[in-house]
């Protein structure tokens, strides 16, 4: 059943390497920022040092003389916008220089442009400001008590009408604790960045951005513009990791700029600046309660959320949602809280919920197991969910035993020493863990247009977006798969919102919504094709009925008599010479979506080696093998999954935004103080997948591997860090600090 | 970053007379500190010497027994020279452990020597408070987010005093030379002068606006390593706690080198890093290991007397006993033999 030496089972072959790779390392992939654009103004933003308060002046005289300035925009000075309702998280609170209000250290108050990038950040350090400081909301830890709940999107705690007390009286051992994760910020290698045009009353950005089309989207609204008035573009993004999955501020005040100066602006964020106006993962407090009978069978689970929100808009990280659905038992009550804080506006980052909800379930789930004296892995066995326990739904496709039981194998965990402490060399302790990952599988509605060329070549487009992580190659690919044209031929677009709509690439979801729609479009072509051909005299096909002739092996082929052909040069010759274009689309079927439950499912096994003086940690293997339905490419497909894991090592070991408790400042504010893994913290990750594909959840049975990499591998490293030291650390990131205190 | 003007030395005494007839001038070396500190807004030199064309101080060679590193000498080059790996391992070790390859590969021994102290307070001047980047404005860090500042050595009069600063030495580098008491070599408008590098750094005391005692009209033009110190070869170690594998700051470091005879103590190189405004020597902690057997026992009284008065705050207060363990093990790690060993 497992295919680790195979080629999944899809109806054609991969590409060898990367569509977009050749660009790239040649340094021809042209980034937002790097577009070619005349009489381009450079800005840079002036932000907030203060967390909480009122800008009273900024005097700018001398900033105004400073050389290369054209302008400065202040809240003083800044054209008054239309004012929109925020509609989060496609269109969010933004800071546009509108009032005079500071909600967060590091919000943009300004914004010099200049002839120069050099010159505009000189002059904006030349800027007086003065504030009124009113006391900021500024310690998470210190003021869980001032919890309250969300304004929308958390329906209430279910009330216990008796039931939930009658679960819990059944349990026999019952395992309570509280977790904690820091807040995070996202730091793709490429900053936020914008160029942004204005022709009369059209607006054009290039932008780093992960939803091209709710770039336009947002800025129609934000200036009161026709929807086609407004183009965004961004053929290749650096990273985005959540933080470009919606648009903030500096977006919308480069084409500020950009209207008032009359010339194109270009913003690029330096790093400092990525820590506070781009959305960050707010931190979590978890109270889990695990109740289970004499036989580990779970009876009743609690699992409560208490997270910081910025004063200006509400996000949810729903790090409890994964315990409604990852094991069975019959009372499971979830829930989050909220307390206010002067920090930028929080967003999605890295599977937002799952990353740090698995890292404290399924650490529970190992204090549990402990509590049990069960084996983690026969505990979670025990609890297998055939149906989602929430919804009380069928999944979709769900081979997680199989995984377990790959990954158990390949790691050989039956070896491993069940008594924490037991395993040392020199001066290290070792130590095993196992985790459960899971994500959502998500789709949304997709289209598509094709191309066949006068020349042969196919023009497959999507508005989708490429984050770096393949969607230029799965795309060409599936045309090669569908129609037999070899991927040299297929000339791939995205990354433009002037291209047939995509959705957001966040949420697992670019591949199974965009790919459906590829093959939809390639139908379509087909289809236009063959009725071209069937009413054409000269044609071998000719009063041939129109689902007899095939777009396959890159020719017309009549599916009754295979040896009946012909090339698509006759199509175009039959055409005038023309192109030949058609559009396909796919969206989720909303009986399936009622009807069953769809997610992704992972088992990891990971091998630590601490050090007793300095405490250090090192993650020596991670095994881990995935049900994510068919992978679509094996190489960009495990890049993915590996990186996801190199992610979740940062989530246990190194990711910690420090925030001061008097300036609300983010103080580790850059790469060399933001801790990120380096190649010597990733040793060996061997990744596996499953590969039976979902066909219930769409055409390709494909489901999305972006975000399930992160998950579980916290609490797996966690748990192995346990097994080594008999230290058990509650609050990520486990630091040498922590562990020397515990 | 200001505007500043750029010139180029050919010369060791050109170079020292721009900088003496300039008093807003610095010297550019491998410019790995120096430049981020501009770009963000926290040196601001009007005028920036050159000097890395001073093909002399690129040199490292063999003087008195010793060894004379040029001042321009790379921290790599450095750390890979045959006569520094196989009569200085610790400072071979110390510079390997230090920031990334990238950077190893530029920054030089005399813009190690001169790093600014590490404290994110300095580096970022949104906070009004920071007594070393404006002098009289008090001190973010003692009641702020505190867990990489300084154990050992500090001034503390409360964050509001003049005085108050809890920065760090963040040099691996400058640890192993204050261990081997290497000594500094300064030429200025007055001629030529010599200072331990144990001299070099200072504490914070009522100046902690000043990291070192090099005047700002001298040039540092190299390192000497003492030929005495090449007896500490055979049993050295340079430990580093750290948050991860690579390109991270010490937590604690430890340089930890024994002249050994028998089994018992001759004399010892000692120095640690990331727990003081400069890398932190104990002559207490030597002197009660001297002609003791080089045990554990030995080690962990070291440990207790050269961390003797130590303060922690809120998120460094680990930092003592983390001390006082790499001590005991960086020691032990020494006398069982240099590269032998693996921490």
């Amino acid at each position: 059943m497992l295919q680790q030496e195979e080629k999944p089972t899809g109806n054609g072959k991969e590409l060898p390497y990367r569509y977009d790779g050749k660009l790239k390392v040649m340094g021809k992939a042209t980034y937002a920022a790097e577009f070619p654009v005349k009489d381009v103004l450079h800005a840079w933003m002036v932000l907030s040092t203060i967390p909480s308060g009122e800008v009273v002046s900024m005097d700018t005289t001398l900033a105004d003389r400073s050389s290369g300035v054209v302008k400065i925009l202040t809240p003083f000075n800044a054209p008054k916008l239309p004012g929109i309702k925020p509609q989060p998280p496609a269109i969010r609170k933004l800071s546009l220089l509108q009032d005079r209000i500071v909600y967060y250290n590091c919000e943009p108050i300004g914004l010099v442009v200049a002839k120069s990038l050099d010159e505009a950040r000189y002059a904006a350090s030349l800027i007086k400001i003065k504030y009124n400081t009113t006391p900021g909301k500024l310690s998470f830890d210190k003021r869980l008590d001032q919890k309250r709940p969300p304004k929308q999107g958390n329906a209430p705690p279910k009330e216990d009408h008796g039931e939930e007390t009658e679960a819990w009286a059944k349990a026999t051992t019952v395992l309570e604790q509280t977790y904690t994760t820091p807040l995070h910020n996202h730091n793709p290698l490429e900053p936020h960045a914008t160029i942004a045009m204005w022709e009369g009353e059209n607006l054009t950005v290039y932008d780093a951005t992960q939803y091209v089309s709710g770039v336009r989207q947002s800025l129609a609204k934000h200036f009161a513009l026709p929807l086609d008035n407004v183009r965004c573009i961004d053929p290749y993004v650096g990273g985005g990791f959540g933080s470009k999955g919606s648009m903030w501020s500096h977006v919308v005040l480069a084409a500020m700029a950009a209207k008032v100066t009359g010339q194109p602006v270009k913003l690029v964020l330096d790093r400092t600046q990525m820590f506070g106006p781009v959305g960050g993962r707010p931190a979590t407090t978890q109270h889990i309660k695990l109740g289970t009978d004499a036989t580990g069978k779970l009876v009743a689970m609690r699992h409560n959320v208490i997270e910081p929100a910025s004063v200006m808009e509400d996000f949810i990280e729903p790090s409890a949602q994964q315990t409604s659905m990852l094991y069975e038992c019959k009372q499971i009550a979830i829930d989050t809280e909220l307390v206010d804080m002067n920090i930028g506006v929080q967003t999605f980052m890295r599977a937002p919920g799952e990353a740090t909800g698995t890292a404290a379930l399924e650490t529970a789930m190992d204090e549990l197991a402990l509590k049990l004296g069960m084996d983690p892995l026969e505990l979670r066995l025990k609890n297998y969910a055939e149906k989602d326990p929430g919804e009380q739904k069928e999944f979709t496709s769900k081979h997680l035993r199989e995984a377990y039981k790959d990954a158990a194998d390949r790691f050989e965990w039956s070896t491993r020493p069940r008594t924490p402490g037991t395993k040392t060399e020199g001066n290290k302790l070792v130590g095993y863990g196992m985790a459960t990952a899971t994500y959502p599988a998500n789709r949304s509605a997709a289209m598509a247009a094709i191309k066949l060329l006068p020349n042969g070549r196919i023009a497959i487009s999507s508005g989708t977006q490429d984050l770096g992580t393949g969607t230029y190659t799965i795309m060409a690919q599936t045309v090669e798969q569908e129609t037999g044209i070899p991927w040299q031929m297929v000339d791939v677009k995205l990354g433009d919102s002037s291209l047939p709509k995509a959705p957001v690439s966040g949420g697992s979801q670019s591949a199974a919504s965009v790919m459906p729609a590829i093959q939809d479009a390639c139908k379509q072509l087909q289809l236009k094709l063959a009725t071209l051909a069937i009413t054409d005299s000269t044609s071998p096909f000719f009063n041939a009925a129109s689902d007899d002739v095939l777009l396959s092996n890159g020719e017309l082929r009549s599916k009754s008599n295979p040896s009946k052909i012909e090339p698509l040069s006759a199509s175009i010759t039959r055409n005038k010479g023309a192109a030949i274009e058609e559009k396909g689309s796919g969206e989720p079927s909303q009986e399936a979506e009622r009807a069953l439950s769809a997610h992704s499912w992972g088992a990891i096994f990971t091998e630590v080696a601490v050090d007793k003086t300095t405490w250090m940690v090192e993650v020596r293997r991670v095994v881990a093998t995935y049900d994510i339905g068919l992978l679509l490419n094996q190489k960009t497909g495990k890049s993915q999954l590996e990186g996801g894991i190199v992610w979740g090592i940062s989530l246990a070991l190194e990711e910690d935004s420090h925030l001061d408790n008097v300036y609300g400042r983010v103080v580790n504010n850059n790469l060399g103080e933001y801790h990120v893994p380096v190649n010597a913290d990733v040793q060996s990750i061997e990744v596996n997948v499953v590969g039976i594909p979902d066909l219930k959840f769409n055409p390709q049975g494909a489901r999305g591997i972006g975000e399930i990499g992160i998950t579980g591998i916290a609490a797996a490293i966690n748990n192995a860090v346990f097994n080594a030291t008999g230290k058990r650390v509650r609050s990520f990131p486990i630091t040498p600090d922590k562990l020397q205190a515990a | 970053m200001n505007p500043f003007s750029y010139e180029r030395a050919q010369q060791p005494d050109a170079a020292i007379h721009a900088i003496a007839s300039n008093q807003h001038a610095k010297f550019l070396g491998g410019g790995t500190n120096l430049i981020d500190l501009m770009k963000d807004d926290v040196e601001h030199p009007s005028t920036l010497v050159d000097i890395t064309r001073l093909q002399t101080l690129a040199t490292v060679n063999p003087v008195d027994g010793g060894l004379l590193t040029g001042a321009l000498v790379r921290n790599s080059d450095l750390a890979n020279t045959t006569e520094v790996r196989t009569r200085y391992p610790l400072l071979s070790q110390a510079l390997l452990s230090g920031a990334s390859a990238q950077l190893r590969n530029l920054a030089t021994t005399g813009g190690n020597l001169m790093q600014r102290t590490r404290c994110y307070y300095f580096m970022d001047p949104s906070y009004a408070a920071c007594n070393k980047r404006a002098p009289g404005s008090g001190c973010s860090a003692v009641n702020g987010y505190n867990r990489i500042h300084a154990v050992l050595g500090q001034t503390d009069n409360g964050p509001a005093d003049a005085h108050t600063c809890i920065a760090t030495n963040p040099s691996d580098m400058n640890v192993a030379m204050a261990a081997l008491q290497a000594v500094v070599e300064i030429s200025g408008p007055k001629g030529k002068r010599s200072m331990p590098v144990r001299d070099f750094h200072r504490l914070v005391g009522n100046t902690p606006h000043l990291d070192t005692n090099l005047k700002a009209d001298e040039l540092i033009t190299g390192a000497f390593l003492p030929a005495k110190a090449a007896v500490f070869a055979p049993h050295s170690y340079y430990l580093k706690a750290r948050d991860r594998q690579s390109y991270a700051f010490a937590n604690v470091s430890v340089a930890a080198g024994l002249e050994l005879e028998g089994g018992s103590i001759r004399s010892i190189a000692f120095a640690m890093g990331g727990v003081c405004h400069k890398p932190w020597t104990s002559e207490e902690a030597e002197h009660v290991m001297i002609g003791k057997q080089a045990t554990a026992e030995t080690f962990k009284h070291a440990a207790e007397v050269a961390t003797r008065g130590a303060k922690g705050y809120e998120n460094n207060a680990f930092k003592i006993e983390l001390s006082k363990n790499c001590i005991v093990r960086a020691f032990t790690l020494a006398a069982q033999g240099t590269g032998t060993a693996s921490a």
